[in-house]
């Protein structure tokens, strides 16, 4: 077929089951499709044909946020969305991350007004923010990196 | 004669007396026409095979805090075979008495007078669907009015982090 | 006044009929609260292109009543904006309609000159319509790969996508940022327009027809695509003016309206285009709309391309546009300029003014009243978005929910701009 060919015989290896699974995580996330405002543009923008999040295996975006494990709040939180957000968050199932996209998001960008939450953190919690009004894909790409450093590191009894 | 002109001639000429003044501004002209008399000033403009000021475009409430009458609603018409657009203005001194709906000669008025009496207050007589649009239910207050404050928070740098962090009211995890 | 913050405990809940009927008075009636089902749309639901929430009332699959429920994104943009001085409330008005911020730009500036009465310079207006109707290009290039995707087209998106990230560049290389551009300045420009800025237009202008003919061989012949948009929510020309809808919604209802043609602004009377106008009424007319719109965006780009002026961008007038850079270390006048400028603004006169642009989706009008202050006193959008919204009840009524979602696309919503 393919590679084992090349390959021949294996054999076992040994592994830290930590690290494995932290492996598997980080190879196929699936994000919520979860757009708020202007970022959830670049975040299509960072889908699409460009740039292309598939690398990362995470080209499935989930609607229904019991398949996901991966918020990215693209835009502003307005007070009236923030219990809806809070929701959804409490509807992902274990494990679950959160990456704060833009500056509104992450502390109200330049909405510092009486209908926007200042920072989204302040209803859920973060685990990475990208700054940027609104961040490249680029910044996207790199706060999912960020964020598979961090699962990397993680220890297994965390979810439990 | 212009159109402008032509506007105020023939309201004249159907209601007597219901232009109270006429203001032009940057080639823009307003007509100030009394609260009571909104609707028929429209159905004027609306039907008159001269005017046909069919499209509603835009109405937009103004706050004047210091001064009264207080708030103003402007209604932006345009006529569409005519290709011109013209200025209503209305003074409201009560918000809670404001000017009749224009659903009846426009519907789109009904969603428009939503906007106005969520962000500013100003409740429109006849209209059954004014309701929270963009706040939350519970909200108080009509933002867009001046004696509203902006809500602004104050901004976290490091000097004064600790002051301000601890009254955020994080998520509990 | 304070408000209360949203607590880790606060849950949403599915409303009675009896609060639905409070709630809405009479923007929701229920016929049949005991046989039909009240289904909650949103806000979030891949296709309300954003954090729309839709209130359907269903016997079977069929909508009896919708009502929208808007604001879950409400930015406070009118409010904040009062609070800033007149230039740096500009980018407030980018992140609106996130989707073509040039125009928001453009008729906010629009109202601000008029509002000051000053002319710009001839260059200034002929990059103007460059970028606008690029912008319009965009836009349209999100709707159509967001909508396709919607009726489950997927191919589309990616190529729409392709394209619009080479308009993107052509934004950044101009005003240093993709999508939130502030570009537009009272007076003119933020500054010229760089030297590739030519040949990078001039090679959209020459590949990008061939893409759009690819689009519509993708959709055009696609019997899925057509099945869900022909017939489907059809308004007709009396309603839509009624309604006040505005731009591709308004004359795929055979309502020959263009502000640009019949209005003009910004000097669209001296190029020649036309606008285009289907008859039928139904989503698929809005999309054909659309389609032959970026080709006759793609003609006015191209004359202005060529009859691109050469000279400044920006007016001399010190106390609204700043001095060049150059001057200051020469010139103590142009310090002063730059200081007074960039500390307190320039003072508008009392007065209002109403400006009205097109918008890809439609008549996009700013309210701007100065009262003698360097703020603006009261600024009001109305947004093509949030009127062309109140008309979705009417077409999508006696359809099956699968419509509503082809209507919705159809209407070219931005939730920015709704709710705003």
């Amino acid at each position: 077929m393919g590679i084992e060919q090349k390959l021949g015989n294996l054999g076992v290896v040994t592994y830290r089951l930590e690290d494995v699974v932290n492996w598997g995580r980080t190879n196929s996330m699936w994000p919520m499709l979860f757009g708020l405002a202007c970022c959830a543009i670049e975040m299509m923008g960072a889908q699409a044909a460009n740039y292309d999040a598939s690398r990362f295996g995470m080209e499935l975006n989930r609607p229904s946020p019991r398949q996901s494990d991966l918020m990215i709040v693209a835009g502003r939180v307005s007070r009236k969305m923030a219990p809806v957000v809070r929701r959804l968050y409490d509807q992902m199932p274990y494990p679950k991350w959160v990456i704060a996209m833009g500056d509104c998001a992450s502390c109200g960008g330049v909405f510092n007004n009486y209908a926007i939450v200042q920072g989204v953190d302040e209803v859920i919690p973060v685990d990475v923010y990208v700054a940027g009004c609104p961040p490249r894909p680029e910044a996207l790409i790199n706060g999912i990196m960020t964020l598979h450093e961090k699962i990397r590191g993680e220890s297994l009894d965390k979810w439990n | 004669m212009t159109r402008d002109e032509l506007a105020v001639k023939i309201l004249n000429e159907n209601l007597p007396g219901v232009v109270e003044s006429v203001s032009d501004f940057r080639g823009e002209r307003t007509l100030i026409v009394p609260k009571k008399r909104i609707k028929d000033v429209g159905r004027v403009l609306r039907d008159d095979p001269a005017l046909r000021y069919n499209f509603l475009s835009d109405i937009v409430a103004d706050d004047y805090l210091p001064d009264y009458p207080r708030f103003a609603v402007s209604y932006h018409l345009l006529s569409l075979p005519h290709k011109h657009r013209l200025r209503l203005r209305v003074w409201v001194d009560d918000p809670d008495d404001g000017p009749e709906t224009m659903a009846e000669l426009w519907p789109i008025a009904t969603w428009l007078e939503m906007e106005v009496w969520d962000l500013m207050g100003v409740r429109f007589a006849g209209n059954g669907s004014l309701r929270r649009l963009f706040l939350p239910e519970d909200w108080q207050g009509h933002p867009l009015r001046k004696d509203y404050p902006l809500g602004y928070e104050e901004v976290q740098f490091s000097f004064n982090w600790q002051e301000i962090d601890a009254k955020k009211p994080y998520a509990k995890e | 006044m304070a408000q209360r913050m949203p607590q880790a405990s606060d849950t949403v809940r599915e409303l009675s009929v009896e609060e639905i009927r409070a709630k809405f008075g009479t923007g929701m009636e229920i016929l049949d609260a005991e046989e039909h089902m009240l289904l909650s749309m949103g806000p979030q639901h891949p296709s309300t292109h954003g954090v729309l929430r839709l209130l359907v009332e269903l016997d079977g699959e069929t909508v009896v009543n919708v009502a929208p429920d808007i604001g879950f994104l409400h930015t406070g943009v009118e409010k904040n904006m009062e609070a800033k001085t007149f230039t740096k409330a500009l980018v407030m008005t980018d992140r609106m309609d996130y989707l073509s911020p040039m125009t928001n730009n453009m008729a906010y500036i629009m109202a601000v000159e008029k509002l000051l009465g000053i002319d710009i310079t001839p260059r200034a207006q002929v990059i103007r319509v460059i970028l606008a109707e690029l912008s319009r290009v965009s836009s349209h290039l999100v709707w159509l790969g967001t909508h396709a995707l919607d009726l489950a087209a997927m191919s589309v998106f990616l190529y729409c996508f392709r394209e619009r990230e080479y308009l993107l560049d052509i934004y950044e290389m101009v005003a240093g940022q993709r999508m939130m551009v502030s570009y537009f300045r009272p007076g003119g420009l933020w500054r010229d327009v760089p030297d590739e800025f030519e040949p990078a237009v001039r090679h959209f202008l020459d590949f990008f027809p061939a893409k759009i003919a690819d689009y519509e061989a993708l959709l055009d012949r696609n019997p899925i695509f057509l099945a869900r948009t022909k017939d489907v929510g059809v308004i007709s020309g009396e309603q839509a003016i009624a309604w006040g809808l505005s731009g591709p919604s308004l004359r795929g209802s055979g309502v020959d309206w263009d502000n640009r043609r019949d209005m003009p602004y910004a000097g669209y009377e001296k190029y020649e285009f036309d606008v285009p106008v289907e008859q039928v009424g139904d989503v698929y007319a809005r999309y054909r709309c659309r389609m032959r719109e970026m080709r006759e965006s793609l003609r006015i780009i191209r004359q202005a391309m060529d009859r691109l002026p050469k000279g400044p961008v920006n007016i001399d007038n010190h106390k609204i546009v700043p001095p060049p850079r150059a001057e200051l270390g020469r010139s103590m006048e142009a310090v002063i300029h730059h200081f007074k400028l960039w500390t307190e603004g320039f003072i508008a006169p009392d007065g209002y003014v109403y400006q009205v642009i097109e918008s890809p989706r439609g008549e996009i009008g700013c309210y701007l009243r100065g009262n003698s202050t360097n703020k603006p006193a009261r600024v009001h959008f109305r947004g093509p978005s949030y009127v062309n919204l109140a008309a979705l009840p009417l077409m999508a009524k006696n359809r099956f929910v699968a419509d509503l979602v082809a209507v919705i696309g159809s209407i070219d919503i931005v939730l920015g701009e709704i709710d705003r």
